[in-house]
């Protein structure tokens, strides 16, 4: 009844073709960002920013990123969190050492080195596929976490390997107070889901999904496997960069090599998993689910005002949060993204089901 | 469609199972806040950090035990001059991320925030310390956390109690030099440290390294990763290159592997130093006798027992308000932990000189830690007599006292086998102004004028905390 197409006609191809072609779902998201913007500032406390907003829109962006790769592409990396740091570590350098930058402009150069490593990173993937690939991500991860900890360059010499960052400046705007970095993060946030989401329905994209669906097929149809592969880790691996030097300028502040270990590379890895293969939202459901959902189970005895001790509270986290996962992959195997399209399917029909 | 009716079902009656066993395992004891009545001027709230889960829960728990312990102490000795100390512990498990997220969770709660974080970690100390000066909540880092943070000029909100890894490094190499007879003997010595992999372990090499190069010995450095349960390498490594001495800069599980792999490619024990928090009871009693001979430092205490452990047996662990087991009361972490939260406790004492008796801001402890003057008539009336040396901090010195001595494991307890060492400040002192500057450089933090704030003070004779007593 409320959720119906009925009357919406297309009339051109430019309306046919764009980003939502449905009104109720166009206004949903509009209303959605102008929340996102205007509503959750005023709502959300300082303890919500910085432990549970802040850092979910950044490892968002980087699902997104990893969800490009094994969701769109098919190639599986257990690297992810390496990339990140690639990122981090270079935004770093790169604010040390050439400290006139703006930081948009290292953000970008960050995404870059870490699109290039990345890229690098991808060749094996033109010879070896599925779980044998991502057995060579893995490599990836371990090499860049080593060649972090032990080359002293990169963290600028400190003596425990610890590196920290200045707030961000950008155009006389400080970024400092947990609102002003949401904002930040959020906004690009915003830019580059919408940069994947074109990416993904253009060309480049297709060819992605071709080479993920039936890598001979969309050789046979003309599909560069060297370019679709390469670009899709290269991609992937600039939005991980771009989560990375978030994650260290932003949520962290200061961090070490272990802030980037496998521990993150799995996390992600679960989140897309959770959340929805080949599908940018998701990326945001699979990153609240693994971030936020612990974090809150966590809470919930002292809120309830249970009064058990703080480590049979953290076991239970860790019991539900398991059940929680084996749960929800039960019920929808295709992950969150896959329950909310089939509720956007019931509510076409409601309230008259066949 | 049934079929997938049915998997719905039984999922949903597992759920039940699960939730089930939570309501079931809720009865477990020991609550997560604990309150008892305002005694009248209010309450202070003191955050707990702990780690009671994971790796490295042996060495977490009995700190945090003591800790909890001796806030129950205190309030049940009347609270600071009335100020009744509330609690709340947020458990991380030693993970930097859920270290900083407790950290957030905690620092408003109580009617004047969080009067302290103590958070015993490294990785969530390099963390939080940034946030700790925005936040205006001292960081109390007894015996661990940044050793460059000594420098009250660009840490103001870091206080590096009783030591860091620049003193036990110092020390060690101090004892080291004793036994050969003078620091000119080391020449030519190996010493290799093994040290776990995250900012703890790499802490005290930038020291190691600069006495290397003045002693002449050589220095092999060995990382081990986390959780340290994996050290052939490691070891096998040390039985090629045969050192003379091995440092231990592990935590956790990874101090008893460590000393098991000395038993296994059969190191002595007793060429083996553990830092202050690799020689305590958990390091050595899982490896069974093979640990006898295993040495380590002692920071200001072993397992010496004084007035104050009777205090809690009868105060606490009498009225059945004890955190752990009664037998941990006097082990070498859980006095560890008792003395940190006293720090923390006098420091609000110091501080209300100042302020008044009522409930402190964290920048009003701050004062207090900064100007904390421990005496041995203080010591006597706090009944820690023997179990720690007197400690004065100022605004050029966070640390407060550098000393430290040398325990054996016998087998059973832990003996004194060296005189007190004081870390020579000639040495770490450059090394502090280095790492402090360039930290002050990157962060673009102004260093605050020591020299000007004392001479403020000096112009306001009212400020001075004995005028404020009187008053």
């Amino acid at each position: 009844m409320l959720y119906r197409e009925n009357g919406q006609f297309k009339s051109s191809y430019a309306a046919d073709q764009q980003l939502l072609p449905i009104a109720q779902d166009r206004w949903f998201v509009i209303g959605l960002i102008a929340f996102a913007y205007l509503a959750v500032p005023a709502l959300a406390s300082d303890y919500m920013f910085r432990a549970l907003i802040i850092p979910f829109v950044i490892l968002a962006i980087a699902a997104i990123g990893l969800n490009i790769l094994v969701g769109y592409c098919g190639q599986i990396s257990i690297g992810q969190a390496a990339f990140m740091s690639v990122g981090a570590y270079a935004a770093y350098n790169l604010v040390i050492r050439v400290p006139q930058l703006n930081f948009l402009v290292v953000l970008l150069l960050a995404g870059g080195i870490a699109a290039l490593v990345g890229a690098l990173f991808g060749i094996p993937s033109l010879r070896i596929k599925g779980l044998y690939l991502a057995v060579s991500t893995l490599a990836a991860q371990f090499f860049i976490d080593w060649m972090f900890a032990r080359v002293k360059w990169f963290t600028n010499y400190s003596s425990s390997g610890s590196v920290s960052t200045a707030p961000i400046e950008l155009f006389g705007w400080t970024i400092e107070s947990p609102v002003d970095k949401y904002l930040f993060v959020l906004s690009i946030a915003v830019v580059l889901t919408l940069a994947a989401k074109n990416l993904v329905r253009g060309h480049i994209g297709r060819s992605w999904m071709a080479t993920r669906d039936m890598d001979v097929a969309a050789e046979v149809i003309g599909i560069k496997p060297l370019t679709a592969k390469l670009s899709a880790f290269a991609v992937s691996s600039f939005y991980a960069g771009v989560a990375g030097a978030l994650w260290g300028f932003v949520h962290l502040g200061a961090w070490e090599p272990l802030a980037f270990n496998i521990n993150l590379s799995l996390n992600l890895l679960f989140m897309i998993i959770i959340g929805g293969m080949g599908s940018l939202l998701g990326a945001y459901f699979g990153a609240a689910f693994i971030l936020v959902l612990p974090l809150l189970l966590n809470q919930v005895p002292g809120a309830l005002g249970v009064p058990i001790s703080t480590a049979l509270a953290s076991h239970l986290e860790a019991m539900i949060f398991g059940g929680l996962i084996v749960f929800f992959l039960i019920v929808e195997p295709h992950g969150l993204a896959r329950l909310w399209a089939i509720g956007k399917e019931k509510l076409r029909l409601w309230p008259f089901p066949h | 469609m049934a079929v997938l009716q049915r998997t719905k079902i039984s999922a949903i009656s597992a759920l039940a199972g699960i939730a089930a066993a939570v309501t079931l395992s809720v009865s477990a004891p020991a609550g997560a806040q604990q309150k008892t009545p305002a005694a009248g001027k209010g309450e202070q709230f003191f955050p707990v950090l702990s780690y009671r889960t994971g790796a490295y829960a042996p060495n977490g728990t009995p700190w945090a035990n003591g800790y909890v312990d001796y806030l129950k102490l205190v309030n049940a000795q009347g609270g600071i001059n009335g100020v009744t100390i509330t609690f709340e512990e947020c458990e991380f498990g030693y993970a930097t991320d859920r270290g900083v997220e407790c950290y957030e969770r905690l620092k408003g709660k109580g009617p004047t925030g969080a009067t302290l974080f103590h958070p015993l970690s490294t990785g969530v100390t390099f963390a939080v310390t940034d946030k700790t000066v925005a936040d205006k909540i001292p960081l109390i880092t007894a015996g661990y956390g940044r050793a460059d943070s000594v420098e009250g000029e660009v840490f103001p909100y870091n206080f590096p109690l009783m030591g860091t890894y620049w003193t036990a490094a110092d020390i060690l190499v101090q004892h080291i030099a004793k036994l050969n007879g003078g620091f000119d003997k080391l020449k030519g010595k190996k010493v290799t440290l093994v040290y776990h992999d995250s900012p703890y372990g790499k802490e005290p090499i930038a020291l190691l390294t600069e006495r290397s190069k003045l002693h002449g010995f050589e220095l092999q450095t060995i990382p081990v990763t986390h959780p340290g349960v994996e050290q052939k390498a490691a070891w096998l490594q040390i039985r090629q290159n045969r050192p003379d001495y091995v440092f231990l800069w592990g935590w956790g599980v990874m101090n008893s592997t460590a000393v098991r792999e000395a038993v296994a490619t059969g190191f002595p024990r007793d060429r083996m130093y553990g830092v202050w928090w690799a020689a305590a009871e958990p390091d050595v009693t899982p490896v069974g006798a093979d640990a006898k001979g295993y040495n380590g430092l002692a920071m200001q205490h072993s397992d010496d027992r004084s007035r104050i452990h009777e205090d809690i047996l009868k105060l606490v662990h009498g009225k059945g308000q004890g955190t752990g087991p009664k037998e941990e009361v006097g082990t070498v972490l859980y006095t560890r932990g008792m003395i940190s939260a006293m720090l923390g406790v006098e420091g609000v004492r110091q501080a209300q000189l100042r302020y008044g008796v009522k409930p402190l801001t964290g920048e009003q402890v701050r004062y207090g830690l900064e100007n904390l003057t421990i005496d041995a008539k203080r010591i006597e009336a706090l009944g820690l007599t023997g179990v720690m040396r007197p400690l004065a901090t100022n605004c050029r010195d966070h640390e407060g006292s550098r000393a430290a001595r040398i325990h054996q494991w016998d087998g059973k307890q832990w003996n004194y086998t060296s005189d007190w060492y004081e870390a020579d400040m000639q040495i770490i002192r450059p090394l502090i102004r280095d790492t402090s500057t360039r930290y002050a450089a990157e962060k673009k933090i102004t260093r605050r004028s020591c020299e000007a704030e004392m001479r403020e003070a000096a112009k306001e004779p009212s400020k001075t905390p004995m005028a404020a007593a009187k008053k």
